[in-house]
């Protein structure tokens, strides 16, 4: 949205604006910088005072996420490995099922709205505004008494509610933004009601519903506070063991920790590129669009 | 809700009485019972609730449900970790959250937490999307990095700043102490500690502020600007008769969207202070962790609970009051 051709009252600035921005965007992203930059130096540059910013990178720490050499100079995994496959898992699991149940949800708020359609919206994302802590409570407790705590059904079904509100309500802009004129043609050339939605509405929302996976995928990439409280030792994900490296008994290694977060980052990264014509739909869980 | 099953079981008694008088007729009673169900289940009056249904469903399951039967333990005495059967107890524990002046105590930190970081944010992101209403090479790539933040987990960047907090090698001491000659230990002290909190948050967030007002800057038409020039408006009059009435809505959506989700604020705050030093830190939400895990005071907890989800409840109705007369406006 901000990088049409022709956007109206965008006025031109030349290289001297790029030069400003440039700086303020380099101060503004510094901090990751200087944590990638971590990533990659020995435990001794990375302790240097004054801290240095030309060294010979090392991997160390990369391998370290992974292994940890004992003793007895045997490489032992350190779980890490499992943490990602973890997130990425529960993520992915979560989201593709927030996102089937939500589309039709969307679909149907957006075409054949119910008595009380404000109502039901407004209770949906009021499920998502909710800070975690009061959801998580009763949750917790239902599923100590269910058994579903440490299981991976469990934290994807945490995860499907947890993203059903945001899928919901993004993909209900999405639809709302559909001209009908083209299902109405399709209906009035008998078209059955489940081809039109398949085969004339998906089809043309497909950029919008990648960016509602993509953008759910990321949040739930984030969470910390229901995999904390949810997760086993065999289901833990990434951003929990980050907060326990962090509490860590013998003094907390910085440079393992910052290889944890930079390999942490790349999706989001890669994400963010190619999301950020969504961006504003998308941190406002579709209510802002332009 | 009730609304869908109501209607739910009427149309199957309905139906039921219909595939009665069939089966009497016909012998294939149970193809005609399917087929009656699924024509009923079919039909187009029910399209929309058929759609939503599995999405209530779930909700329902996963959220209001507990939701409700935390609702109920709040009336109990009930402690997630002993055996005893729950009491009841009446309004006893909303009585006494609401009589506690450590609940106040803690909610006067985050209201502290929530202003400064929220005013924050306000002004860096405004002026982060003065910067960017033009258009000028490289601007994409650029805005990229200041982008990147917002998409961060909360996790990586409360560590970030633990780590640069930190007073011996932490790169914004060692700064500190270069330009002083004193160590710096931000995290030792009350407002320090806060301080540490809200530049963690606002540099996190204040992108979210610059895209809401950068959309609101790129979508002044150009026309009045250049009846501003005719009018050899200064640049303040231009600011406050062109440009702010387009960025007014968007700003106060902006601030409202962001006091709802730092009034939540917990993993920054629980990576970084702990709640420390002291509790002089602790949010409402870090408070409600406290007490629901680490002491098991079930009942207080989700009282407290029920108090913090009226707020929010109250915030998001006005969000989206806002947001549904900024729709009404532009169409």
């Amino acid at each position: 949205m901000f990088f049409k051709k022709k956007d109206r009252g965008i006025r031109e600035a030349g290289w001297d604006r790029t030069l400003i921005t440039g700086v303020v965007g380099m101060v503004y992203f510094a901090p990751v910088f200087w944590i990638i930059l971590n990533a990659f130096k020995t435990r001794q540059d990375g302790l240097a005072t004054p801290p240095k910013l030309f060294f010979t990178p090392s991997m160390d720490n990369f391998f370290n996420v992974f292994y940890r050499i004992t003793d007895a100079g045997d490489h032992v995994a350190t779980g890490m490995g499992l943490y990602f496959f973890n997130s990425i898992f529960a993520a992915g699991a979560g989201v593709l099922l927030a996102l089937v149940i939500g589309t039709l949800a969307a679909y149907g708020f957006s075409r054949y709205p119910l008595r009380g359609n404000d109502t039901y919206l407004f209770v949906i994302l009021t499920t998502r505004m909710l800070p975690p802590i009061v959801v998580i409570i009763p949750i917790f407790l239902m599923f100590r008494v269910t058994g579903l705590s440490g299981s991976y059904i469990g934290i994807i079904l945490l995860y499907a509610m947890f993203n059903l509100a945001f899928s919901v309500w993004m993909m209900k802009s999405f639809f709302d933004e559909l001209s009908t004129d083209v299902e109405d043609a399709a209906r009035l050339d008998g078209i059955n009601e489940i081809k039109v939605f398949f085969k004339i509405c998906i089809p043309q929302l497909t950029a919008g519903l990648a960016a509602t996976a993509v953008f759910a995928l990321i949040l739930t990439w984030n969470e910390f506070l229901f995999a904390l409280l949810l997760t086993g030792n065999d289901t833990r994900t990434v951003p929990v063991a980050m907060a326990r490296a962090m509490g860590g008994q013998l003094g907390v290694d910085y440079g393992l920790l910052s290889a944890i977060i930079t390999l942490f980052l790349i999706p989001v990264f890669v994400v963010t590129y190619m999301l950020q014509n969504h961006l504003l739909r998308g941190v406002t869980f579709g209510t802002v669009k332009k | 809700m009730s609304n869908i099953i109501s209607s739910a079981l009427r149309g199957q008694f309905r139906q039921t009485n219909e595939v009665e008088k069939q089966q009497s007729t016909t012998q294939q009673t149970g193809k005609v019972q399917m087929n009656a169900f699924y024509k009923w289940l079919l039909d187009p009056k029910r399209r929309g609730a058929l759609l939503v249904t599995p999405a209530v469903l779930l909700l329902f399951v996963m959220n209001i449900f507990p939701l409700m039967w935390s609702f109920g333990l709040s009336f109990f005495h009930f402690k997630a970790s002993s055996m005893k059967p729950p009491r009841f107890a009446g309004f006893y524990y909303y009585e006494k959250v609401l009589a506690d002046p450590v609940v106040w105590d803690r909610f006067q930190t985050t209201a502290a937490i929530v202003s400064l970081s929220v005013l924050t944010q306000l002004v860096i992101g405004s002026a982060l999307a003065l910067l960017f209403a033009k258009k000028f090479p490289l601007r994409r790539e650029i805005l990229m990095m200041i982008l990147t933040p917002m998409m961060l987990s909360f996790v990586a960047v409360g560590v970030f700043f633990k780590l640069f907090y930190e007073p011996t090698f932490g790169i914004i001491s060692q700064a500190y102490m270069y330009f002083s000659g004193e160590t710096m230990t931000l995290l030792a002290t009350k407002w320090g500690a806060i301080a540490g909190i809200v530049i963690a948050d606002a540099w996190m967030w204040s992108p979210f502020v610059m895209l809401l007002v950068l959309a609101g800057l790129v979508s002044v038409p150009d026309y009045l600007y250049e009846a501003a020039d005719v009018d050899r408006a200064t640049p303040w009059e231009r600011f406050k008769t062109v440009t702010f009435p387009y960025v007014k809505g968007l700003l106060l959506l902006a601030v409202l969207f962001r006091t709802i989700e730092t009034f939540k604020l917990f993993d920054i705050v629980y990576i970084i202070t702990a709640g420390g030093p002291g509790t002089s830190t602790e949010t409402i939400a870090v408070y409600v962790y406290r007490m629901a895990f680490q002491f098991f005071k079930t009942s207080q907890s989700s009282a407290l609970s029920y108090i913090l989800l009226f707020v929010v409840i109250v915030l998001t109705n006005l969000y989206l009051y806002f947001v549904n007369q900024r729709n009404e406006g532009a169409s």
